[in-house]
C-alpha cells in the first residue's frame, strides 16, 4: 500500500507502484476532478499540486506521491465554499467547455499561493502548460488576475436577463470539477471496449483464428468484427451517404480506421496490441494526392463515386465573361490549406448499456438525436428504441458531429448485453477522427473603374479523405460563401470533396467557410492595392448591405451589419496602420503590419428544415423547468437558452433548472453547428417562454402586460386591473411533474437552390470584420501578433461575456490555422506535434459588438460561434503582407514556410 | 510480474542496475509519453528518492547537479552568469510542470536531438559522471550521447550527476530558443552559448551549441577559433558565417525544413552572440 494526503485526508492506494497519479485519483480515490486530456504532459489537464507544485498527474507514479500531500481541484473549495479563484473564473467566463478548468485552477493556485498578485506575464508563464481550446486564454487572464477581489457572483433581476453578462447557469460544475465528461463515469460493471485499427492507409485484410488470443487472455470477453454488427455495418451524416463502416468489412481506406473491438477488462484491453491480432494485411498503394484520386483510372475509394468526387457544389450568376472582360484591374490567387485537427482537450468518450429493447448510449455529444438515429440503423432498431444521454463535452468544434465510440460501444453493448465503456487515447482521436477539409483553391476576382466588384470566379477542391462525413456541407457552403461579404456584379464558384486514403475530414467551425475567406480577403487587399485605395474603405465600399443581391440572388432585409463593423474598426484601424509603418521607418529584423479580414456566414443549415423544439415546465411547487435538446458544447447556449426563456416568461434566469439533450426527456433542438443554436434553438426558447407566458395570462384573465411571480404553488399575476393568484397545487401533473407546459419551434426560412446555386440557402447572416496588428520577424520568419480588434455583428448579444468567449476562442483557432495549426496524417497524432496556440501565443483582444437587429431571431440574436475565427486568418496574412510585402498562400505560415517567401521577395 | 524498486541510497540502486536489465525513471516526463494507451509490463528503477542525485553543489573547481535535479531547481539556483543560459534552457522545457518534475540527468539520457539542456550544457563544458557498482567514472558529454536517443550509458549504470567546471568570474551564457509557438513546443532549433572575457574586452574562452539541428547538439569549433581573442561589442554577431555551421546536419520533419534549420541556426547564433555583447 502507497499512503499520502489527497486534499488533507490521508488515503492508502494499492496496485502497481508505477501506475500514473492521474489515474490513482480518478480509478481509485474517485476523483474525476483531475482530467487526462493526453496523458503525455502535452495538454496539462491533470495538473494537480503534488507539495504544492503544479504537475502532471499522468506524468507521476503513484510510488512518487507516497507521503506527499496531494492537492486536486475538488480540495479548492474548503467546506463547499468556493475559492475566490473559482469564483472568479465563473464570474470572468473562464471556463467554457470545463475541461481544461481543474487543470487550469490548479496551476493558478501554485501561482497566486507565491504572487497573490501577480503579472499578466506571471500568468501566462505559470499557465502556459496548461492547454485550452475554447477560450483564447484572456478571460482566464483576467480571472486569475481578478481573483483576491471577493467580489461573488450576481443574476440579472426578471426581465432583463436578455443583454446580461451574466455567469453561466452550469458554471459551477465546470469550476469544482463536478462536471460529468464523457470519460467521467459508466455503469458499475461495465466491460470495456478498445478498437483495434488499422496501420495501413489502404489495404485488404483478414482476421484469423481467435481462440490463441482468447486463451492468451482470459479477461478478454469478446472480438467484435464487421459482421457482428446486427444492423447496418455503415453510418454517415448524410442519409444519402452512409460509407463508414463501423467496423471495416475486410478492406480499409485510412490508417488508423477500426476493424475490430476488443471488449473485456479495463487492462486486458489495453495490453494487447494491435499487433497481437491475427489479422493478415495485404497493403494496396494509397491515393494521398487529391491530383492523383482525380486521375483517370484512379482506383475509386467507394464504387458508387465515380472518380473519386463525392460532391460538387456551383454558384453561378451573372455574365461573368463580360466582367472580367471589362475589368478595369484584376486579381488572382491560389491558396492551399492543410488538415486541422479540433483538439478538443476531451478525446471521445461513453458508455452504452442494454435496457430490455432499448439501448442508452451516453457520451460527448454535439447532436444527440442525429447520434440516435445513427445508432438505430446500426443495432437494426427503431430511433425510439435509442436513447442517447449526452455527457459533459470537453470540447467539440465539429469534430464531435460525426459518431465515434457511439456505435462501437452500442454493438458491443447490445450483443453482450453489458454495459460497456470506451475512452479514445488522444492518438486514437486523432487518427481516427475527422479534420477540417484541405483546400486548394484558385481565385479571380475584378473591378470596375469605379473600384466596384465586377466578377468573382472561384474554384476549391477539398480534400474529405476516405469518408464522406460533412464533406457535401463544405462543397455546399463555400460557394455560397466564396465571394466574401461584398456586392459582386457576377459570380461562378465551384467546388468538389475529393475521396483520398486519408483521415476524413468533416466539420470544423466554419465548414470551409475560414479556407475561402483565406481567398477573398486576398483578392480584396490586392484589388485595393491596384486601385490605389485603403484597403478597409475598398472593403466597405463593396459591403454588403440591406436589399444587395448575394451570390445566390438573395436579398437581405435586416441585419446586414457588415459595414457598421468597418465603420467601428476604422479609428482603429487607422491609428494602428501608421503606428506600424512609423515603427517600420527603423530599420531592424522585426516589420510591423496591420490586416484587416471581412466574413459573413449563414446561421444554420444550407437550404434545408432545421427546426429546433424547446419546451418548459412549470411543477405544482413552482419549480421551473427548461427540457432543451440542444448540447451545450462550452459556447454557453445552456446559459443563452435560459436568459431568453427567463424573459419570455417574465420571471428571474435563476428560477430555471435546465434537463439538456437527454433525448428520452427533450425534444429534437438539431445539432449543435452551424452558428445555429442562439438563432433558431433561442427563438424556439422564446417562443415556448411565451407560451407558458400566454396560458399563464390567461388562467388568471390577465393581459400581456402583467407582471409574473412564482412564489412555491402559487403564481401572482399583476397588472393594471390588480393582482390575482394563480394555484398550481391543484392541477393535475405530466410525466415530469410539470401541471403547465410552453412549447416552442422554430425553423429558420430558407429555399432550395436552384442548378446555378440561386435562392435563399438561410434565413440570416452572421457578419464580421477583424485586424489584426503582427510583429515579423523576417530573419526567422516568425510571426508575433501582437493585436487583435474584432467587430461582431451578432444581431443582439443576449450574453455579452460569452460572446467575448467565443470571439476570443475563435480568434485562437484562427491564429493556429494562419500560424502554426498543420495535421500531417501519420505524423502529428500528440498535442507535441500539433501545435495549438498557447497563453503565450495570445494577442490582447478587443471586442466591439455591433447589433444589428435579426427579427427573426430572438430578441434579434443570430450566431457567433463560426464567425469568430474566419475573419481572423484572413486578417493575420494581411498584416503579415503589410509588414513584409509578401502574400502567404499556404497555410499555415510556419516559420519555414515564411522565411522561404520572405528570401523568394527579395528579404535578405 | 513486473518489480518496481525504489531504493533511497545509491549504492542499492546501482546494486539493483548490476542485477539486471531495468527501465531507469527518474521525473517521469519522457517515461509516460512513450507509453500512451498502456504501461509495459517491465522492470522499473525509480531512482527519484536518492537524496545524493539530487541538488546542485560546488565542489572543488567544478559545480556538480546531481542527475535527477528538476529543471524548476536548475532555474531557480544561486548560480554565477556563466549557468545563464542554462537557466534560460530550465525554463523552455515544457511547461512549469515538467519543469517541476523533469530531470537534467532525464534529459541526456533521454537523448533527444531537440533536448534543450543538451547545448547548454554543451557550452558549459559539462560533463557526466557514470556510476556502476564499485567505479565511478566521468565522460564529457559530447561523447556521452552517440545520437538520436542512444548514449553510452551502460546497462549497469546510472548517470549520476552532470560536472560543470567552474568558469571565471567574466563568463556569461545564454540561450535563445526558436519554436512555432511560445510555451510548450519542441525546438526547430536552439543556440546555447558562453563566452568569457580577458583583458580589454576580448574573447578568452567561447563555446556555442546549437541543438535540434544535427542528431546530437553541436559545438561549433570553426566559429569559436573565429571568436577567440576578438572584442565582446556590439556587431560581433557579424562574424558568424553560414561555413561556421557546416558541421551541422538537420533534417526535415514536421517543424521545419533543413534549410531552413540551417539558416535559422546561423542567425540564431550572431543573436546569442549580440545578447552576450550587449
Amino acid at each position: 500500500m502507497i499512503r499520502l494526503a489527497v486534499n488533507g485526508r490521508d488515503v492508502a492506494v494499492a496496485g502497481p507502484p508505477a501506475a500514473r497519479l492521474a489515474d490513482v485519483l480518478r480509478d481509485q480515490l474517485g476523483l474525476m476532478g483531475t482530467k487526462i486530456g493526453c496523458d503525455a504532459g502535452d495538454c496539462g489537464a491533470c495538473t494537480v499540486l503534488l507539495d504544492g507544485a503544479q504537475v502532471c498527474a499522468c506524468l507521476v507514479p503513484i510510488a512518487q506521491a507516497e507521503g506527499a500531500s496531494i492537492t486536486t481541484v475538488e480540495g479548492l473549495a474548503a467546506n463547499g465554499t468556493l475559492a475566490t479563484l473559482q469564483v472568479a473564473f465563473e464570474r470572468h467566463g473562464a471556463a467554457q467547455c470545463g475541461i481544461c478548468t481543474p487543470g487550469m485552477l490548479m496551476a493558478a493556485s501554485a501561482l497566486l499561493a507565491v504572487d497573490p498578485h501577480p503579472s499578466k506575464h506571471a500568468v501566462a508563464d505559470a499557465l502556459g502548460g496548461v492547454l485550452c481550446r475554447c477560450t483564447g486564454y484572456q478571460k482566464i487572464v483576467e480571472a486569475v488576475l481578478h481573483a483576491a477581489s471577493d467580489i461573488g457572483l450576481s443574476a440579472p433581476a426578471a426581465g432583463v436577463a436578455v443583454g446580461a453578462a451574466m455567469p453561466r447557469v452550469d458554471g459551477t460544475a465546470k469550476v469544482t470539477g463536478a462536471e460529468v465528461f464523457g470519460g467521467d463515469a459508466g455503469p458499475p460493471a461495465a466491460l470495456w471496449l478498445r478498437a483495434v485499427r488499422s496501420p495501413h492507409w489502404r489495404a485488404t485484410f483478414h482476421i484469423g483464428d481467435l481462440v490463441g488470443l482468447h486463451r492468451r487472455h482470459p479477461g478478454l470477453v469478446r472480438v467484435l468484427t464487421a459482421r457482428d454488427v446486427p444492423g447496418h455495418n455503415s453510418f454517415g451524416i448524410y442519409p444519402h451517404i452512409k460509407d463508414q463502416p463501423v467496423l471495416a468489412d475486410g478492406h480499409v481506406r485510412f490508417r488508423g480506421e477500426a476493424v475490430a473491438a476488443l471488449v473485456g477488462d479495463r487492462a486486458t484491453i489495453a495490453a494487447i496490441r494491435d499487433e497481437d491480432m491475427p489479422i493478415t494485411w495485404k497493403p494496396e498503394d494509397p491515393l494521398h494526392d487529391p491530383a492523383a484520386a482525380l486521375a483517370e483510372g484512379a482506383p475509386l475509394l467507394h464504387a458508387d463515386r465515380p472518380g473519386n468526387v463525392l460532391t460538387r457544389g456551383r454558384v453561378a450568376r451573372g455574365d461573368l465573361v463580360a466582367a472580367f472582360a471589362g475589368a478595369h484591374a484584376l486579381a488572382e490567387v491560389s491558396v492551399r490549406t492543410t488538415f486541422v485537427e479540433h483538439a478538443y482537450i476531451e478525446p471521445e468518450a461513453g458508455w452504452a448499456r442494454r435496457v430490455g429493447d432499448r439501448i442508452e448510449v451516453a457520451a460527448c455529444t454535439q447532436t444527440p438525436y442525429m447520434d440516435r438515429d445513427e445508432v438505430a440503423r446500426v443495432l437494426g432498431l427503431a430511433p425510439e428504441a435509442v436513447r442517447i444521454i449526452p455527457t459533459g463535452i470537453g470540447g467539440g468544434f465539429g469534430g464531435k458531429l460525426d459518431v465515434a465510440v457511439q456505435p462501437l460501444i452500442a454493438v458491443a453493448a447490445w450483443v453482450l448485453d453489458r454495459p460497456v465503456r470506451c475512452t479514445f487515447t488522444r492518438p486514437e482521436s486523432m487518427a481516427a477522427t475527422t479534420k477540417r477539409h484541405p483546400a486548394s483553391i484558385t481565385a479571380r476576382a475584378a473591378v470596375d473603374t469605379l473600384g466596384r466588384l465586377t466578377g468573382f470566379d472561384f474554384h476549391g477542391d477539398f480534400n474529405t479523405g476516405a469518408y464522406a462525413s460533412w464533406g457535401p456541407t463544405v462543397a455546399d457552403r463555400v460557394p455560397i460563401h466564396a465571394t466574401g461579404p461584398y456586392v459582386v456584379g457576377a459570380v461562378r464558384a465551384t467546388s468538389r470533396a475529393i475521396y483520398t486514403n486519408l483521415t476524413p475530414a468533416g466539420a470544423f467551425r466554419g465548414f470551409g467557410v475560414p479556407q475561402a475567406a483565406v481567398a477573398h480577403e486576398a483578392l480584396m487587399d490586392d484589388l485595393a492595392a491596384k486601385l490605389g485605395q485603403d484597403a478597409l474603405e475598398f472593403r466597405l465600399e463593396n459591403a454588403l448591405r440591406v436589399g444587395d443581391p448575394t451570390a445566390t440572388g438573395q436579398r437581405l432585409s435586416h441585419s446586414c451589419g457588415l459595414a457598421a463593423c468597418l465603420e467601428a474598426l476604422r479609428p482603429r484601424w487607422r491609428a494602428l496602420r501608421s503606428e506600424a509603418e512609423r515603427s517600420n521607418r527603423a530599420d531592424g529584423a522585426i516589420r510591423y503590419g496591420v490586416g484587416v479580414g471581412c466574413m459573413w456566414y449563414g446561421c444554420g443549415n444550407t437550404s434545408m428544415s432545421n427546426p429546433s423544439t424547446m419546451r418548459v415546465g412549470l411543477a405544482r411547487d413552482g419549480r421551473l423547468t427548461l427540457y432543451s435538446g440542444a448540447v451545450d458544447i462550452g459556447q454557453g447556449s445552456n446559459t443563452v437558452l435560459v436568459q431568453i426563456v427567463a424573459d419570455a416568461l417574465g420571471v428571474a434566469a435563476s428560477a430555471f433548472t435546465l434537463v439538456a439533450g437527454d433525448t428520452d426527456r427533450t425534444a429534437d433542438a438539431g445539432k449543435t453547428s452551424a452558428s445555429r443554436q442562439t438563432f433558431v434553438s433561442g427563438r424556439a426558447a422564446e417562443l415556448a417562454g411565451r407560451d407558458l407566458r400566454a396560458k399563464l395570462l390567461r388562467l388568471a384573465n390577465a393581459g400581456d402586460d402583467a407582471d409574473l411571480a412564482i412564489d412555491g404553488g402559487t403564481v401572482r399575476v399583476r397588472d393594471h386591473a390588480g393582482s390575482r393568484h394563480v394555484d398550481l397545487s391543484g392541477m393535475t401533473a405530466d410525466a415530469n411533474g410539470d401541471v403547465l407546459t410552453g412549447e416552442g419551434r422554430f425553423d429558420p426560412p430558407t429555399t432550395k437552390l436552384d442548378g446555378d446555386g440561386q435562392g435563399s440557402p438561410y434565413a440570416t447572416y452572421a457578419f464580421a470584420a477583424q485586424l489584426a496588428a503582427v510583429a515579423v520577424d523576417v530573419k526567422l520568419g516568425t510571426v508575433r501578433v501582437e493585436r487583435m480588434v474584432a467587430a461582431h455583428d451578432v444581431g443582439r448579444a443576449i450574453n455579452p461575456m460569452l460572446v467575448e468567449g467565443q470571439i476570443h476562442g475563435g480568434i485562437a483557432q484562427g491564429l493556429g490555422f494562419a500560424l502554426m495549426e498543420e495535421f500531417v496524417p501519420g505524423k502529428t497524432e500528440n498535442l507535441h506535434d500539433y501545435l495549438i496556440p498557447t497563453f503565450g501565443d495570445m494577442p490582447a483582444i478587443e471586442s466591439i459588438l455591433i447589433e444589428d437587429r435579426e427579427p427573426l431571431g430572438p430578441y434579434g440574436a443570430k450566431g457567433i460561434g463560426e464567425p469568430a475565427l474566419i475573419a481572423t486568418a484572413p486578417a493575420i496574412l494581411g498584416a503579415i503582407h503589410h509588414a513584409t510585402g509578401v502574400r502567404v498562400t499556404e497555410l499555415p505560415a510556419l516559420p519555414h514556410r515564411l522565411r522561404a517567401a520572405l528570401k523568394a521577395a527579395g528579404w535578405a | 510480474m513486473a518489480s518496481y524498486d525504489r531504493p533511497r541510497d545509491l549504492g542499492a540502486a546501482l546494486a539493483r542496475r548490476a542485477a539486471g536489465p531495468c527501465v531507469v525513471l527518474a521525473g517521469g516526463t519522457d517515461h509516460y509519453p512513450a507509453r500512451v494507451g498502456a504501461l509495459r509490463d517491465e522492470d522499473i528503477l525509480d531512482i527519484g528518492a536518492i537524496p545524493e542525485l539530487r541538488g546542485i553543489q560546488a565542489v572543488g573547481d567544478s559545480w556538480r547537479i546531481g542527475a535527477t535535479t528538476t529543471w524548476s531547481q536548475v532555474a531557480t539556483a544561486s548560480l554565477p552568469p556563466a549557468f545563464d543560459g542554462l537557466k534560460l534552457a530550465a525554463r523552455e522545457i515544457g511547461g512549469v510542470q515538467i519543469q517541476n518534475r523533469g530531470t537534467i540527468g532525464g534529459n541526456l539520457c533521454n537523448a533527444s536531438p531537440a533536448a534543450d539542456g543538451v547545448p547548454a550544457l554543451l557550452a558549459l563544458d559539462a560533463s557526466v559522471e557514470l556510476a556502476t557498482l564499485g567505479d565511478t567514472r566521468h565522460l564529457p558529454l559530447a561523447d556521452f550521447i552517440l545520437g538520436n536517443r542512444k548514449t553510452r550509458l551502460g546497462a549497469d549504470q546510472l548517470l549520476t550527476a552532470i560536472i560543470v567546471p567552474r568558469a571565471g568570474a567574466t563568463a556569461r551564457g545564454t540561450f535563445l530558443k526558436l519554436g512555432s509557438r511560445r510555451y510548450l513546443v519542441i525546438s526547430i532549433a536552439m543556440v546555447a552559448a558562453m563566452i568569457e572575457t580577458g583583458a580589454g574586452g576580448t574573447i578568452a574562452t567561447v563555446r556555442i551549441a546549437v541543438g535540434a539541428c544535427s542528431p546530437v547538439a553541436r559545438r561549433l569549433p570553426l566559429l569559436e577559433a573565429a571568436l577567440a581573442g576578438r572584442r565582446l561589442e556590439r556587431g560581433i554577431g557579424a562574424t558568424v558565417r553560414p561555413d561556421h555551421l557546416a558541421a551541422l546536419a538537420p533534417i526535415d520533419d514536421v517543424r521545419g525544413t533543413a534549410a531552413y534549420r540551417q539558416e535559422a541556426a546561423c542567425e540564431l547564433v550572431a543573436r546569442a552572440l549580440e545578447t552576450l555583447a550587449a
